[in-house]
Formats: structure tokens, C-alpha cells, sequence
């Protein structure tokens, strides 16, 4: 296959990018999205160029690192991670367009890498159970319904890639909040954090410029996990109902 | 060198118990004059911060990646064992240590594989507790299977992803820790040296990837996390970013490392599809229940999967089913991998490479319907259409072994201690408890079994006997040395501006360990792999190009540091597989094989682990042997015929 790939090129976090264009003449429809890059970068390197950066780690669809926005999509046409996407969703001589994730949530460092830090602290606001090793009951003391379990599974599957806010017109991180407040909210063990939990991960969510959801669904057809917008109905709910009932209020009579 | 395993005396089922007793306390307002640094976050990293922050310790905790929930454990598909005996089966904590023992080849420690059988219970109430969504029978009850041939149904499992959800609530603990100050979380930060003064382990040295700056970490101890060395075959089903780096950079500072030839060879993987392969795909091995493995009888190079279809069954060698009546397709994953490997020598091997055997499930579907197998297998079958473009429904997979996991790594003691004081390995980057052959779902178990419940107990005996004023400072000059070190050697790297690229010595060392140190190993090809290494180690400092600055984000630089420690690793493993002439586990030496062509083990020669110690640039390494003793299982010879 022949194909022609423009690609974002930015030197570092304060330089001014802008689109390269490659030729590409030998690409096998066997090969991955990324295998790809990994051909033309063994040629720019031995041309003395630099090779275009790009994250990527396990390439079997489940680390998240993997994040480029091909041609309008992110991770590209089927709804699955880049390093799973492979040439033969394309045609012989097409032209395809490379961004990094756009979001000022999400700067850019080089090329195609970008920081996702935004989402690490997010987690570290409030998604977890407060739990320390030891000293736990035993594992089949409360019992979980498999329905609940499932869907707590469903929303927990989420990959922290950050598809969702790329695609998204609002550079919202909502669904991806939305996915670990869904699971901890389903959950027994989330049940003593639920409210402060809800609270404290969309103001730090806010804090980090992420936008506001305007269910334009975007997010839910572009996630490579198929996480639902029902989680972003859920999280919303628990949010107004943790405002109006939280133990801040309850005890604290609202204010100090 | 004396290797002391610190193995406490006294009955099998007691020595744990007992050695907590005895190991000495940090007093609680004490431990936060205290730090520790934990290279790597996966499972072993990122539960052992967590736990040792919650003590009260104050943590650094560094990865490679842009988040600590990137770590490659998240990849783990199957499952993780426990000695629960919730199914009322029959299991128990000794049976999950005698299965270990016996799978790992009797070439791992008794006391270490009972210690983690025995923790074992407690990691799965900590991951339940954590909000981990193990998967649930309607009675609201954890579910289990029966995984790798073990006879009882002992495994948790969270769908295909059992990896991903125990990391992330490993994570998750490591995320409560960081926001209360405890643990200060490193990401995009690569150790390239441990900082070793007056015989102790002071600190680290890494890179900040994204400036590029060098800095140097000072700790009273530090954890390497760094998981295994699966890369040094190039492909495998290791992450890109999986090295051996930090543990390299600790041996030659001073740690032995243990049974570096041990790795294991997964049997169903999708076959490379030509040479722009980055990297393999593991299948689970489960697919193996319902599918027939088969070549044609008669070499049939380029054989393709549609055209299989129409093979009458006249025409074809169910090779396993031949020769292992009684395990067929259900043989040890070395015994399948060998198998495969002996049909492709013998040139009929399948598909365009003819590095390739069929695994064909058109009988399980007349038998059984494609319903049955769709609830079985569809998310299997479907990432094999993703990837290959074949419809397995309707024609044969096509499989080929891969390299997927390495029992070898630091040698620790049962304190998890390297010889070098105050440097711990835990996970997959230590050697201890899996022998020559790991079992399915055992790997996940120990990871956090060193990290919650081991390490935490372990590291205030050392911590409580140094003292806390046991420290030195980053302007020591033993720091400024190694910083000026490690800038030298990345300066070294980009000045030599050769012709070949990092990814091409990559490769080339990749293909040398895999033909001759990979799933069969004789005298001869190994001595012609260690030749092959040395030349390609000076044609790769003589020649390389690597691209960009140090100063900067430079991914080539960083492969480029990790490719240079993979070439002086595989000399090592080449080193180890031939001083190892007997056959056990992963490790199949083709001089020693029973007559019907099987892996023969020499317990009176080789029942030992071998640990090696650094001499210096270009010196052979030095053997030591820690002796094994089995006082409480009777050694026997693993027969599937």
C-alpha cells in the first residue's frame, strides 16, 4: 500500500507546530497503525532527522498510553486503541491526518505526546477506598450481586487513554470521572466515600480545565472500552444528591 | 561471596509466622524519618509504596511511563491464584505450594513458595476491599476456575482482565498515599543507576524524560519493582518500554543475578506476520481445551488458513495428539511450545512465514455448536480477527509460541534483599519463587504478595538496624559521580553517530536468543550465540545512530540505553543456559533428554540456583551456587505421555 501520512510536529511543550507531510511507499495492510510509525521512523533516523514521538507501551489495547487523533477520530476509525488499529482499515493511496489529542487540559510535549497528568491527579482527588493493607474482612463476607458486580466491571474497564475529552467538542472529561465514581458508587466497599468521593473528583476535574459535558454522546461512540453515558447520568446524580445530603451538611448544618 | 538465603529454621508452615516474630520493629514515630525509593509501579511497586507509606515511610516512587497505571501488569489477562478452597475442592495452602514447587521444576525455594501460598488469601480480601470488581457467581460470591491444568479451581478473575483491575486498585491505594504527602510520585522518569556507598544502597540516579535532566534521589533503602526481561528476544508479549535496565544497573553494582536463562514460552500466540512485527499478542492458553493443533503431513510452505479448510483430515499431523495421548492438546505450555517449534524444523510450519501451526476449532463447533464456542471464546476470537483479519469461525488460527514471562532476576534472600544491602527486588524483576517454569495465574499473586504482605514486614528489620542517621545526601560525591557517570554514557551514545539504527541491534540480538537460547538450547549453538553477542555488543558501540539530544524528550536515546543492557544481558543468559547442561522447566537443553525425546532433569548436579556476580567490563562473570533443599516434597520426573 501507498499511503501519504501528515503528521503534527511540535519540538516541545513552548514551540509552535505544524503539520509534515510523509510518503509512505511499502506499508503492509498487516501491519499496526503504530508499526507503521515505527518503519518511518527507523528511515528518519538513519536521514539523521529526528523520529516523530508518540506515546505507546503495551500495544495489546489495555495500558491507555497509546493517543493519537487520526483523521478527525481518536485511535482512528474503529472504536479500539490505535496500537490495535491496523492498515487494512485503509486504502491503497489514501492520505491520513496524525494530531496529537487536543485539549488544554492535555499539553503537548513533542510531536504527538502529550501530558495526562490531569487525569493521575483526578484520581488521586478521590478515586480510591480508603482501605490500608491488612486487616480487611474476608473476601466473601459481603456478598455482591452479579448484576452489580458486572456493571461495576463495565465502568471500571476504562483505560485512562483520554479518548473521551479528546473527541469531545468540550475538552470534557466526564465520562472518564464518570467511569471510577460509577464503579466505587455500585460497589459495597465505596459506600462509607460515596458522597465526598463524587464531591471532591469533579471539583478537581474542573480545576484542571476540563469542560462541561453537553451529552453530545461523542465520548461514549469514541471510548475503545465502550464505556456508557449512563455512567455520566449516574455520576451527575450522585453529585446533586452528595451537594444537597453530604456529611458536611448533614453534621455540619451546611456551613461552618 | 557466601550466599545466605536467610531461610528461617523450623517446620515448613511455621517460618513465616515465626520469622515476623523475630524481625525487628520500627517504632511508629520513627518511621517517618525514614525514606524509600520503589522503582516501577505494577503490581509489586505500586502495592509495596502504598503499604509502606501508609506505615508511615516516606516514599518516592518513580516509573517510566506517563502514569504509574501504565505498568505492564495491567496487561495480564487470566487470572490470580488463591488458596482459598471457597470452591471446597480440595485446596489448600499446602497444595498451592506443592503445585508451585512441582510446576516451577523443583528449582525454587520451599520456604519463599510457601510464604506466598500462604499470604495468598490475605491479597484477594485486600483487592475485594480495595473495590477490585472480581467476577461473582448470582449468589453474590467470588467466582473461580481452574486455570493451567491445576486439578482445583483456585483462580480469581475479573474477565479478561484480571491485571488491569488488581493494578488499579493497587493504583488507587498508591493515588490516597500521594495525596496525603506520603508517597512523592515520579512519572516519566527512567532509573540508570543505583547509587551503592560503604556497602549499602544510598539511592538512585534517573533521567527526567521530559527535560532530560539527571538527578540524583537519596533514599535509606531502595525496592526495585522493574518487572522482567522478556524484551532481550525483541519480540515478545512484554510492553515496548519492558527492560532490564535497573536491574542490570543494580548487578553491576554489586547484586547477583539469579537463573538468568529461565523464561518461559507461551504456546499460543499470534504468529509474527513479517518483519515490521513490534511485538506479540499472547492468546489465552484456555482456547487450547477446544482447539486442535495441527500441520499438514507433508511440508506445504505458504500453507494458508482458507486453503487448510479443504485438507482432508488424511492429510494432517494432530502432532500433539500423537505423540501425548493421554494430555493431547492440554500439554505443559513448554511441552506445546517445543512441539510446535520441532514441526516448523522439520519445515511444516504454516502461513506465509512458516513460523506458524494451525489451532483449529471446527470440531468443537460441530460438537458443540458456534454458540457455545461464541460464549466460550468470542472476545478471543474476535481480537484474533482484529489483528489477523482471518475469521476463525471459519477457518483455522494460526499460533506460534512467544516469549512471555522470565522466571530469572536479582537474587533475593527470603527478606527479598539483593546482595547488595538495602536494594530490594520484588515481582517478576526478583528471581525467588517460580523455579524454572511459572504457572499460569502465579504471577499476579506474587507480585502483590511482596509488595502488601512481605515487604512491609522485611524492610523495618533492615531500616531498624541501620538507624535512620544511616543516610547520605545527594551532594556526596559519590552521587555527583554517578550523575556524571550516567551524563557521560548518554553522551557516549549520541556521539557515536554510526550507520544502524537502535531498533536493528534490537532486532539482531532478539533473533540470536531466540534460535539458539530460546525454546531449545544445545552446547554448541549457545557457545555461537555468546560469539555472536560480543560482536554485535562492539559493532553496536561502534555503530549505532541515535538521534536528537539529551537534553530533551528523546525516545531513541532512552531504547538506545535499554538495547545496550538487553546485548550484556543476553551474554549472561547464554553464560547461565550453558553452564545449566541438564534440562528442567522453560530451560531445555537438547543433551539432556529422556529417550522418548523429553526434558530429563539432573537433581544431583543442578539442583541449585545459579547467581552471578559482575567482575567488570568484559570479565567473565562468577557462578555462585545457593544449594536447594527439599525437605518437604520428594523430587519427580514430569511425564504427559
Amino acid at each position: 500500500m501507498k499511503i501519504t501520512l501528515k503528521v503534527w510536529r511540535q519540538k516541545d511543550k513552548n514551540a509552535k507546530g505544524g503539520f509534515k507531510t510523509y510518503q509512505l511507499d511499502h506499508v503492509s495492510p498487516d501491519m499496526s497503525f503504530l508499526e507503521m510509525f515505527d518503519v518511518l521512523n527507523i528511515d528518519l533516523v538513519k536521514k539523521g532527522e529526528e523520529p516523530i514521538h508518540f506515546d505507546h507501551d503495551c500495544r495489546e489495547g489495555i495500558c491507555g498510553m497509546c493517543s493519537m487523533y487520526i483523521n478527525g477520530h481518536p485511535h482512528g476509525p474503529l472504536q479500539t486503541t490505535t496500537c490495535q488499529l491496523h492498515m487494512r482499515s485503509f486504502k491503497d493511496g489514501d492520505t491520513i491526518t496524525v494530531e496529537p489529542w487536543r485539549a488544554k487540559a492535555f499539553p503537548v510535549l513533542k510531536d504527538l505526546v502529550v501530558d495526562r497528568t490531569a487525569f493521575d491527579r483526578i484520581q488521586q482527588a478521590g478515586g480510591y477506598v480508603s482501605v490500608n493493607t491488612g486487616g480487611v474482612p474476608d473476601a466473601n463476607e459481603i456478598p455482591i450481586p452479579k448484576k452489580v458486580a458486572d456493571e461495576a466491571f463495565d465502568a471500571a474497564t476504562c483505560i485512562g487513554c483520554g479518548a473521551c475529552v479528546a473527541a469531545c467538542k468540550n475538552a470534557s472529561a466526564m465520562l472518564f470521572v464518570a467511569a471510577k465514581v460509577s464503579q466505587f458508587t455500585l460497589l459495597p466497599q465505596g459506600q462509607p466515600e460515596r458522597k465526598e468521593r463524587v464531591e471532591k473528583m469533579v471539583a478537581q476535574m474542573d480545576a484542571e480545565g476540563f469542560g462541561a459535558c453537553t451529552n453530545t454522546r461523542a465520548c461514549e461512540a469514541e471510548c475503545p472500552k465502550g464505556i456508557k453515558i449512563t455512567t455520566i447520568a449516574r455520576m451527575n446524580r450522585e453529585y446533586f444528591g452528595a451537594k444537597l445530603s453530604s456529611y458536611e451538611v448533614q453534621v455540619g448544618g451546611g456551613g461552618e | 561471596m557466601k550466599l545466605d538465603s536467610k531461610v528461617p529454621e523450623g517446620p515448613l508452615a511455621e517460618k513465616w509466622t515465626k520469622h515476623k516474630f523475630n524481625l525487628k520493629l520500627v517504632n511508629p514515630a520513627n518511621k517517618r524519618k525514614y525514606e524509600v525509593i520503589v522503582v516501577g509501579t505494577g503490581l509489586a511497586g505500586a502495592s509495596a509504596a502504598a503499604s509502606l507509606a501508609e506505615l508511615g515511610y516516606n516514599v518516592k516512587a518513580f516509573c517510566f511511563q506517563d502514569s504509574p497505571r501504565r505498568a505492564h501488569s495491567i496487561a495480564a489477562q487470566g487470572g490470580i491464584n488463591a488458596a482459598k478452597n471457597y470452591q471446597n475442592d480440595g485446596d489448600s495452602i499446602y497444595r498451592l505450594f506443592y503445585d508451585t514447587i512441582k510446576g516451577g521444576d523443583y528449582r525454587a525455594r520451599e520456604a519463599n513458595v510457601y510464604r506466598l501460598a500462604e499470604v495468598s488469601v490475605n491479597i484477594i480480601d485486600q483487592c475485594v476491599a480495595q473495590g477490585v470488581p472480581f467476577a461473582r457467581e448470582y449468589g453474590g460470591l467470588l467466582s473461580n476456575r481452574s486455570f493451567g491444568g491445576a486439578q482445583v479451581s483456585r483462580t480469581f478473575y475479573a474477565r479478561g482482565q484480571t491485571g488491569q483491575q488488581l493494578l488499579l486498585g493497587a493504583y488507587g491505594a498508591l493515588n490516597r498515599q500521594i495525596a496525603a504527602g506520603k508517597v512523592k510520585m515520579y512519572n516519566r522518569s527512567e532509573m540508570l543507576d543505583v547509587v551503592v556507598h560503604d556497602g549499602k544502597a544510598r539511592g538512585i540516579v534517573v533521567r527526567d524524560l521530559t527535560t532530560g535532566k539527571i538527578e540524583a534521589h537519596s533514599a535509606h533503602a531502595v525496592l526495585l519493582c522493574t518487572g522482567g526481561y522478556g524484551n532481550v528476544f525483541f519480540l515478545s508479549t512484554n510492553a515496548k518500554g519492558c527492560n532490564v535496565t535497573a536491574a542490570w544497573r543494580a548487578h553491576k553494582k554489586g547484586a547477583l543475578f539469579g537463573n538468568p536463562c529461565f523464561t518461559q514460552i507461551h504456546p499460543t500466540c499470534i504468529p509474527v506476520s513479517g518483519d515490521h512485527q513490534s511485538k506479540l499478542t499472547l492468546m489465552s492458553e484456555s482456547l487450547r481445551n477446544d482447539g486442535r493443533i495441527w500441520v499438514p503431513k507433508k511440508p506445504m510452505p505458504g500453507l494458508r488458513a482458507k486453503d487448510a479448510v479443504n485438507l482432508p483430515e488424511s492429510e494432517r499431523d494432530y502432532f500433539l495428539e500423537r505423540k501425548y495421548p493421554s494430555f493431547g492438546n492440554l500439554v505443559p505450555r513448554d511441552v506445546g511450545s517445543r512441539n510446535a517449534k520441532y514441526m516448523c524444523d522439520e519445515g511444516r510450519g504454516v502461513g506465509p512465514t512458516g513460523l506458524a501451526v494451525f489451532m483449529d476449532f471446527s470440531d468443537a463447533i460441530k460438537r458443540d455448536g458456534k454458540k457455545t464456542i461464541e460464549a466460550k471464546y468470542g472476545n478471543l476470537f474476535d481480537m484474533y480477527q482484529q489483528i489477523t483479519g482471518d475469521n476463525p469461525y471459519e477457518v483455522p488460527m494460526m499460533i506460534f509460541p512467544a516469549v512471555h514471562y522470565t522466571m530469572g532476576g536479582l537474587w533475593v534472600d527470603y527478606n527479598l534483599m539483593t546482595t547488595v544491602p538495602g536494594l530490594y527486588a520484588l515481582g517478576e524483576a526478583n528471581f525467588s519463587d517460580h523455579g524454572a517454569n511459572r504457572l499460569g495465574a502465579s504471577a499476579l499473586m506474587q507480585g502483590l504478595a511482596d509488595g502488601y504482605f512481605v515487604i512491609p514486614y522485611t524492610i523495618g528489620d533492615y531500616l531498624a538496624n541501620i538507624g535512620w542517621a544511616d543516610k547520605i545526601g545527594t551532594e556526596h560525591p559519590v552521587f555527583q559521580e554517578a550523575v556524571t557517570n550516567v551524563n557521560q554514557r548518554l553522551q557516549q551514545l549520541l556521539n557515536i553517530k554510526g550507520k544502524k539504527t537502535v531498533d536493528e541491534f534490537h532486532r539482531e540480538l532478539g533473533l540470536t536468543m531466540w534460535e539458539y537460547c530460546g525454546m531449545s538450547r544445545s552446547e554448541k549453538g549457545l557457545v555461537l550465540a555468546k560469539q555472536k553477542i560480543q560482536q554485535l555488543k562492539q559493532d553496536f558501540w561502534s555503530n549505532v545512530i541515535v538521534s536528537g539530544q539529551a537534553n530533551d524528550i528523546n525516545m531513541e536515546l532512552e531504547k538506545a540505553g535499554r538495547v545496550a543492557d538487553f546485548i550484556e544481558l543476553g551474554e549472561l543468559m547464554v553464560d547461565d543456559a550453558l553452564n545449566r547442561s541438564e534440562s528442567c522447566g522453560g530451560h531445555f537443553r537438547e543433551e539432556s533428554q529422556t529417550p522418548d525425546g523429553e526434558a530429563m532433569r539432573k537433581d544431583d548436579e543442578y539442583a541449585y540456583v545459579a547467581a552471578w556476580e559482575y567482575k567488570g567490563e568484559n570479565q567473565p562473570e562468577a557462578l555462585h551456587k545457593e544449594e536447594l533443599r527439599f525437605e518437604n516434597v520428594k523430587l519427580t520426573q514430569r511425564s504427559y505421555k
